[in-house]
């Protein structure tokens, strides 16, 4: 900033007159994205033998906007939710190339301390198995408020003494560090802050239908359901007020009417605090129920990039077709559904070409030979296939 | 739904559940999990039944009790008119020959050392149904029934895939011309693309073969595909039973009311709008009095807490337990 522009901010802040959001910084413009992969490589190593997980992966999340990220098994989707908040297991994972941009910082060269800061904090992540994310030697309440501890930036909690934490925050006189940080600095005793983030934990279960919070906060996971779990975890998310929530498969262990709960939940989550949601998903169904764009994956590929609307009226990828179709909807006398044949490729021996080709009804000879890229045949629109190109 | 083939009256299986010595003697009641309590229901010939209900409603356990591998507590299984509740030996397992069953995870139901030919031809030599050369034709036939080539005989578990997988365990199942098959969620496991695949070989095996399915799923759109017959469990207790059509449109509890229009629909104009039931099922150990999903319903009554409905035919062939069924009996439409 040059010394100009300086001190018309300084005179403009001592200024009544002047009008209080002449120096607001400019609003992103919608259609800036707020993740951007570009061109995402990932390889695992097993042995000798390399797996390529994600093959040039290119993807947009923008802000507030609910991305459904749609696949079968092993197509690498979860492994690009764990790429974006820097969590692939590595070894064996290695990102090869490519770049994720995440507010204009490229999180893939990032440092591990730089990416921990962000954790938590402007990136979220929540998994298929409630049960299993949550710590069950600590109480509900300790680990939400955890999240808020690092959220407030308090990361020297977690990173002094990596796994325990705290136990019970009631008990105990405050530390020789804490009082000498109260009379210098003056800091909040950890029992006040204490007092004030299990209030707020408390509020969060609410919103996340909660009917008893104080009550759950006490718990210890292995004492909740399996739907409580899983809004303990949204929860969790909600308290960090992350700029994007990667949910991988979070309703995939539920039963269909507390998956129904959580997705209106994810939905009213992003229109209250306006977080973008990249959704993981198998299930077509539940993509349609709550995504604003939905991108479909096969064999480490994104395939098909699309508004949820389009894609389904009008698949343009023969997978997608394939998708719907073969989705049952009909009843037992409205005759057969229509399967897409073979069976999801071994990314240890993929086909050459289009890696979709051996089980599409429309493959012609330049499918088995060449690769398609992702083209663009209307604004918004991505899609792999040879059968769009020639237009 | 000329002949019955599987007939239950009044099952119930309660499991004792493991207590502490001082609980034992300071109870009066032995604690129990009610995983099925008084189901009623029969299946006829070349019939799919579909058995849908949320993890934990005593899906499965009925399944199992169908199938003589768990006693029920108490009520009766018959098969073919025959009551096979008291069946014991040798009588039974001459008995498994015509039942059979079909499991969700193909990776824990086929030994992982035995070789696609052996785990077909097991049930054969179990029941040494033939000679040595006809093992082989039925094996082949069997295979042929679930579309695999000949040259995946000799290959083990590991080199199929899930569908694959899952089309051995059915060839097993099939291989001893059963009459009656409980299919478990057999394609929970599977990939989307796959299942539809594994579906219409379901339906086709059973045209060919005129069989009895009971489908077990806690999907029902995969129910509306494949069956017949709806039957919707809740907390152990049928709550509904009718024809698949009349159940997901016309449902007669406010229960199945609620689960159907919770199922998602691959089509985003019509995204769900009627709110789903609120909080969780209830415990089997100590479930609610009188109507088990009262604590949830949006229509509970008084006598709902106090007296447990009955499986009452409010329509011909389309029974609810519910003390108003009849209040909903003008159609609904929930789900088309």
């Amino acid at each position: 900033m040059d010394f100009e522009t300086h001190l018309t901010q300084r005179l403009g802040d001592c200024s009544p007159r002047m009008d209080q959001t002449t120096f607001t910084p400019i609003p992103a413009t919608p259609s800036e994205s707020l993740v951007d992969i570009q061109d995402l490589t990932v390889n695992y190593k097993a042995g000798i033998r390399v797996l390529t997980a994600l093959n040039k992966v290119s993807l947009k999340i923008r802000p507030r906007e609910i991305l459904a990220l749609v696949g079968e098994s092993g197509c690498g989707k979860s492994t690009l939710g764990l790429s974006i908040i820097n969590l692939l297991p590595s070894p064996p994972a290695k990102v090869e190339e490519g770049r994720i941009v995440f507010q204009g910082e490229d999180l893939v060269h990032m440092s591990g301390n730089e990416m921990a800061t962000l954790r938590g904090t402007r990136i979220s992540m929540i998994f298929q198995d409630p049960m299993s994310s949550l710590d069950p030697v600590f109480t509900v309440g300790q680990q939400i408020t955890e999240a808020i501890e690092i959220r407030e930036g308090r990361t020297h909690l977690v990173r002094d003494s990596y796994g325990p934490f705290p136990r019970n925050y009631q008990v105990g006189d405050p530390t020789a560090r804490t009082r000498l940080n109260r009379i210098l600095f003056g800091v909040s005793s950890r029992r006040s802050r204490m007092r004030k983030y299990s209030d707020e934990a408390v509020d969060a279960l609410t919103k996340v239908g909660i009917a008893d919070p104080r009550r759950v906060l006490a718990k210890y996971p292995h004492e909740l359901s399996g739907g409580i779990a899983q809004r303990v975890m949204i929860a969790q998310a909600l308290v960090e007020k992350p700029s994007i929530l990667i949910a991988d498969e979070p309703t995939s262990a539920l039963d269909v009417t507390t998956q129904a709960q959580v997705l209106n939940l994810m939905k009213e989550l992003r229109n209250e605090i306006g977080t973008s949601l990249l959704f993981i998903t198998h299930d077509l169904a539940v993509a349609a129920q709550i995504a604003d764009k939905v991108a479909v994956m096969y064999a480490a590929e994104i395939s098909e990039v699309a508004d949820v609307n389009e894609i389904f009226t009008e698949p343009l990828h023969p997978y997608t077709e394939g998708l719907i179709t073969s989705f049952p909807n009909k009843y037992r006398d409205q005759g057969k559904l229509e399967a897409i044949g073979g069976d999801v490729p071994d990314l240890r021996s993929l086909p050459s070409g289009c890696r979709f080709h051996p089980r599409c009804r429309y493959a012609f000879d330049r499918c088995a030979k060449e690769r398609p890229h992702l083209v663009e045949p209307s604004r918004g629109r991505q899609v792999a296939c040879f059968l769009r190109y020639s237009k | 739904m000329s002949t019955q083939v599987v007939a239950a009256t009044n099952i119930t299986k309660y499991y004792p559940l493991r207590t502490g010595f001082l609980d034992r003697m300071t109870r009066k009641e032995e604690l129990r999990v009610h995983a099925v309590d008084g189901v009623s229901l029969e299946i006829g010939a070349n019939e799919t039944l579909g058995l849908v209900g949320e993890s934990g409603s005593g899906k499965t356990t009925l399944g199992r009790v169908l199938l003589m591998l768990e006693r029920p507590t108490a009520g009766t299984v018959t098969f073919y008119g025959e009551d096979i509740t008291r069946l014991a030996g040798e009588n039974l397992r001459q008995l498994r020959k015509k039942m059979q069953v079909v499991f969700q995870n193909p990776n824990s139901s086929l030994d992982p050392r035995m070789r696609a030919k052996d785990l077909i031809s097991e049930p054969l030599k179990a029941f040494s149904e033939v000679g040595k050369e006809t093992i082989e034709e039925s094996v082949l036939r069997a295979l042929e029934a679930v579309s695999l080539s000949n040259d995946c005989l000799t290959r083990f578990p590991h080199e199929f895939s899930g569908g694959q997988k899952q089309r051995i365990a059915i060839a097993r199942a099939l291989v001893l011309n059963p009459q009656f098959v409980v299919l478990d969620e057999p394609t929970s496991a599977l990939d989307a693309s796959v299942q539809a695949q594994i579906l219409n070989l379901l339906r086709g095996i059973q045209e060919n073969r005129r069989l009895s399915y009971l489908f077990i799923t806690h999907n029902v759109n995969v129910v509306k595909y494949m069956a017949d017959r709806i039957a919707v469990m809740y907390s152990g207790e049928l709550i509904e039973i009718g024809e698949t059509k009349e159940v997901l449109e016309r449902s007669l509890h406010p229960y199945s009311l609620s689960l159907i229009s919770s199922i998602p629909q691959p089509d985003p104009r019509r995204r769900l709008q009627i709110v789903p039931p609120k909080g969780e099922t209830p415990s089997s150990v100590n479930p609610p009095s009188g109507c088990r999903f009262n604590p949830r319903c949006p229509y509970a009554e008084t006598i709902c807490k106090t007296s447990r409905p009955s499986l009452r035919e409010i329509k011909p062939g389309h029974w609810s337990a519910c003390h108003f069924a009849e209040k909903f009996v003008d159609p609904i439409v929930t789900n088309s």
